[in-house]
C-alpha cells in the first residue's frame, strides 16, 4: 500500500473532522446524513462488483435485507419471544432497557456481518459461474424472491411488516438516537472506505480487474477466478449486511418489499449512484452516492408524486449519455491528474484520426 | 400450506388446465421478447409493464362501454406505435452497446411506465368483465372459465399468423436476415434502423395482445409488470432464442408449475417461486455448462 501523501493526509483529516462535525452543524439533517452514510457504502460496495469485477449485481440488496431482518430479530430474540413481539405488531407490550437495547443490536449487528457474507459464499459458487446479463437477471430474480418470501414469513411479521425495538426511553436526550445511528453509520462508512482503499492498493483488485476484462485469459493465467470472485461478493455482503442492520434501526420499521429487499429503490440506487460517480474508481461512488443524495433530497419534495417518474428519467439519461459516470468524464478531460501520462504525438494523431 | 390438491384429484385436473391455459399466453409474452432478443440483442425489462400497459387499453375501451374483447385488436395497433416511439426515444441508443446498460435503461423506462399509470389509471387492482361465462367439467367440478379459452385460443391464433408473417413477408426476411448477421444485411440494402424499429414495435404490439388478453382473464395493477418479464425470460432461456413450439411447451410447463406452486406453498409464496424458480433454472443450466467449461453465453 502506497504512503499517505501530505495533500492526502489533509484531505482525509479534514473529511473526517467534518464527518465528525456535522451532527453538530447540520443537526436537523442527522436522519439524512446516516441515510447518506449509508447510501455511500452501498454504492462502494456494489462499485467492488459491477465496477471492479465487471458483474453487475442486483443482488447486493439481498445482503442488505438480510441484514435489516436479522439484526432486528436478534434485538428482539434476544430478550423476549420474537413471534410474540411481530404479533403484537405496533403495541409495545415488551420494552427493552437501555442495556437491553445495545446489547441486542451490537449482537445482532454482528450477526448481520456473519450471516450474510456466509451465505455469499454458500451461493456464490452456483450464482458467479453465471456470467454478463444472465448474472444481473439471476441476481435481480434472487433479489425478488428473497421480498416475496420474507413477506409471506409469519414469524418476522409477513406481509405486516416488522417494528423494531424502540430506542430506550430512559436517554433523555432527544438527540441521543440521530446521534447513535449517524455515528454508528459514519464508523461503517469510515470502515468501508479504509477496506475498499486497502483493496485498491492490492494485488486483489489487478485480479478483480483481470476478471473484468477478461475472465477466460484470466484464468489462463492460472488465476483461481471463481475463489476470488467469491472472496469479492463476501466482501460486498458483510459491509452490506451491516449497512442493513443500522438502516432497519433507523426507520424502525421493517417491510419485506418497501423496506427491506427494495429492489425498486435500493437496489437501483446503488447500481445508479456509482455509474453516475463513475465505476471501477475509488472516488467516484463516494461522489455519485452524495450528488445522488443531494438532488433526491432537494427536488423530491418539490416533485410530489412524480419522483418516480424522474427517478426512471435519470435512471435512463445516466445510462445512455453517462455510461462513464463523472469520474470518467473528468479522467477523459484531464487524464494528467490520474497520473496517466498522455503521450503528445499520440493524441495529436489521434485526433487528426477523428 | 395444505396438501389438498393431493387429496383432490378433480384439483389437480383444473389447475392443470388452468396452467396450459395460462402458459399460452405467457409463451406469447415470451414469443416477443425472443424476437427482439434475436434480432436486436436487448434484454428487455420493460416488457411486463408494456403487457398491463396493453392491459389498461383494454381496459379503458371497457369503460368505453365497448366489449373488452375488441381490445385484442386495438391494443396491439397502439401499442405497435408505443413501441415504435419507445424505440425512437431510447432504445437506439442502447442496441450496440453491452447488454447490461439496456437491462438498466429499460428498467429506467419500466419505472417510468409503472408510474404514469398508476397516476392515470390509479392504484386499484382493475379486470374488464368479458361475461363469457365458464364451462363446467366433469360434473360441475372443474370450473373453466371460457375467457380463458378465449385467450388461448387467441393466443395461438396471433402466434401462428405472426410466424406465417415473418416467413412470407418482406419485412419478415428483412428481420429474420438482420437477426442472422446485422451487418451483412445492411450491406445487401435492409434498412436496419428500420427493422430494428419494427421489431420493437411488434414486440410491444404481441404484448398489447397479451395485455388485453390478461384484462380479461387475470387482473391488471400497475405494479405487476416485472413478474411478467421475468417469466418471458425464463422460457426464453429455457426454449432458447427462435424456437417456436419449445417456446409454446416451455410456455406451459410454467403455467402448470405456477398452478401447483399456488395450491401447494400458498398464493403469498406464487411470484417467489417464480423468481426462485428462474434461478434454479439458471443455476441448474450454469453447473450443466461447466462440465464441459463452457458458460451461458
Amino acid at each position: 500500500m502506497e504512503k499517505l501523501k501530505q495533500k492526502d493526509l489533509i484531505l482525509y483529516s479534514g473529511l473526517i473532522i467534518l464527518g465528525l462535525t456535522a451532527p453538530y452543524l447540520f443537526s436537523a439533517f442527522k436522519v439524512q446524513l446516516t441515510y447518506l452514510c449509508v447510501l455511500i457504502v452501498l454504492a462502494m460496495t456494489w462499485n467492488l462488483q459491477g465496477g471492479e469485477m465487471g458483474y453487475n449485481t442486483f443482488g447486493n440488496i439481498l445482503f442488505y435485507g438480510l441484514g435489516m431482518y436479522l439484526t432486528a430479530s436478534v434485538q428482539v430474540g434476544m430478550f423476549f419471544p420474537l413471534a410474540e413481539w411481530t404479533e403484537s405488531g405496533g403495541e409495545k407490550t415488551f420494552v427493552h432497557t437501555t442495556t437491553q437495547y445495545f446489547q441486542g443490536i451490537g449482537v445482532g449487528l454482528l450477526v448481520a456481518a456473519i450471516i450474510p457474507t456466509i451465505i455469499a459464499g454458500a451461493i456464490g459458487y452456483a450464482i458467479l459461474g453465471l456470467r454478463g446479463h444472465y448474472f444481473a437477471i439471476c441476481t435481480l430474480g434472487l433479489g425478488i424472491a428473497a421480498g416475496e418470501i420474507a413477506g409471506g414469513i409469519e414469524i418476522i411479521g409477513a406481509g405486516q411488516g416488522f417494528t423494531t425495538p424502540p430506542f430506550p426511553a430512559e436517554i433523555v436526550d432527544a438527540e441521543a438516537r440521530g446521534k447513535f445511528f449517524y455515528f454508528l453509520s459514519f464508523a461503517l462508512l469510515i470502515g468501508t472506505f479504509v477496506f475498499v482503499k486497502y483493496i485498491y492498493g492490492s494485488r486483489f483488485r489487478l485480479i478483480l480487474n483481470a476478471i473484468r476484462d477478461n475472465e477466460d485469459k484470466a484464468e489462463a493465467m492460472g488465476i483461481q477466478t471463481m475463489k476470488y470472485k467469491i472472496v469479492g461478493w463476501m466482501c460486498s455482503a458483510f459491509f452490506c449486511g451491516l449497512a442493513g442492520g443500522i438502516m432497519g434501526g433507523l426507520i424502525g420499521y421493517i417491510d419485506s418489499t418497501d423496506v427491506a429487499f427494495d429492489g425498486r429503490e435500493m437496489g437501483v440506487f446503488m447500481v445508479l449512484m456509482a455509474i453516475l460517480g463513475g465505476k471501477g474508481t475509488l472516488w467516484g461512488p463516494v461522489i455519485g452516492a452524495t450528488l445522488f443524495h443531494f438532488f433526491k433530497e432537494g427536488l423530491w419534495t418539490l416533485i410530489l408524486g412524480w419522483q418516480y417518474v424522474a427517478l426512471g428519467v435519470l435512471i435512463v439519461v445516466i445510462v445512455v449519455y453517462f455510461p462513464e459516470g463523472l469520474m470518467g468524464w473528468l479522467r477523459e478531460k484531464y487524464p494528467e491528474r490520474f497520473g496517466e501520462v498522455i503521450d503528445e504525438k499520440d493524441r495529436k494523431a489521434q485526433v487528426e484520426l477523428k | 400450506m395444505d396438501f389438498l390438491i393431493f387429496k383432490a384429484p378433480m384439483l389437480m385436473v383444473q389447475a392443470s388446465l388452468d396452467g396450459i391455459l395460462l402458459g399460452i399466453l405467457f409463451a406469447l409474452i415470451a414469443y416477443g421478447m425472443a424476437l427482439q432478443w434475436g434480432v436486436m440483442n436487448i434484454i428487455n425489462i420493460a416488457q411486463g409493464d408494456l403487457v398491463i400497459l396493453g392491459g389498461y387499453i383494454a381496459y379503458t375501451i371497457y369503460l368505453w362501454g365497448i366489449h373488452p374483447a375488441w381490445g385484442v385488436i386495438i391494443s396491439p395497433i397502439i401499442m405497435f406505435f408505443v413501441g415504435w416511439g419507445l424505440y425512437k426515444l431510447v432504445i437506439n441508443k442502447v442496441v450496440d452497446r453491452d447488454l447490461f446498460i439496456s437491462i438498466l435503461a429499460t428498467f429506467g423506462i419500466a419505472i417510468v411506465f409503472q408510474q404514469l399509470m398508476n397516476f392515470i389509471f390509479g392504484a386499484d387492482v382493475v379486470v374488464a368483465q368479458s361475461e363469457y361465462g365458464t364451462t363446467m367439467l366433469f360434473d360441475n367440478s372443474v370450473t373453466l372459465p371460457n375467457s380463458k379459452i378465449f385467450s388461448a385460443f387467441i393466443s395461438v391464433l396471433y402466434a401462428v399468423a405472426l410466424v406465417i408473417y415473418m416467413k412470407k413477408s418482406r419485412l419478415g426476411r428483412a428481420i429474420r436476415a438482420t437477426a442472422q448477421n446485422a451487418r451483412a444485411a445492411k450491406i445487401l440494402g435492409v434498412d436496419t434502423e428500420k427493422v430494428y424499429a419494427a421489431t420493437f414495435g411488434i414486440n410491444a404490439a404481441l404484448c398489447g395482445i397479451a395485455g388485453a388478453l390478461i384484462s380479461i382473464t387475470l387482473t391488471l395493477h400497475p405494479y405487476v409488470g416485472l413478474p411478467y418479464t421475468v417469466r418471458s425470460f425464463m422460457i426464453v432461456i429455457v426454449a432458447g432464442l427462435g424456437n417456436l413450439p419449445a417456446v409454446a411447451v416451455s410456455g406451459m410447463g410454467l403455467g402448470l408449475f405456477e398452478e401447483f406452486a399456488d395450491y401447494i406453498l400458498g398464493t403469498e409464496f406464487r411470484i417467489g417461486a417464480v423468481f426462485l424458480l428462474l434461478v434454479l433454472i439458471l443455476v441448474y443450466r450454469r453447473f450443466k455448462l461447466s462440465r464441459k467449461r463452457e458458460y451461458l453465453k
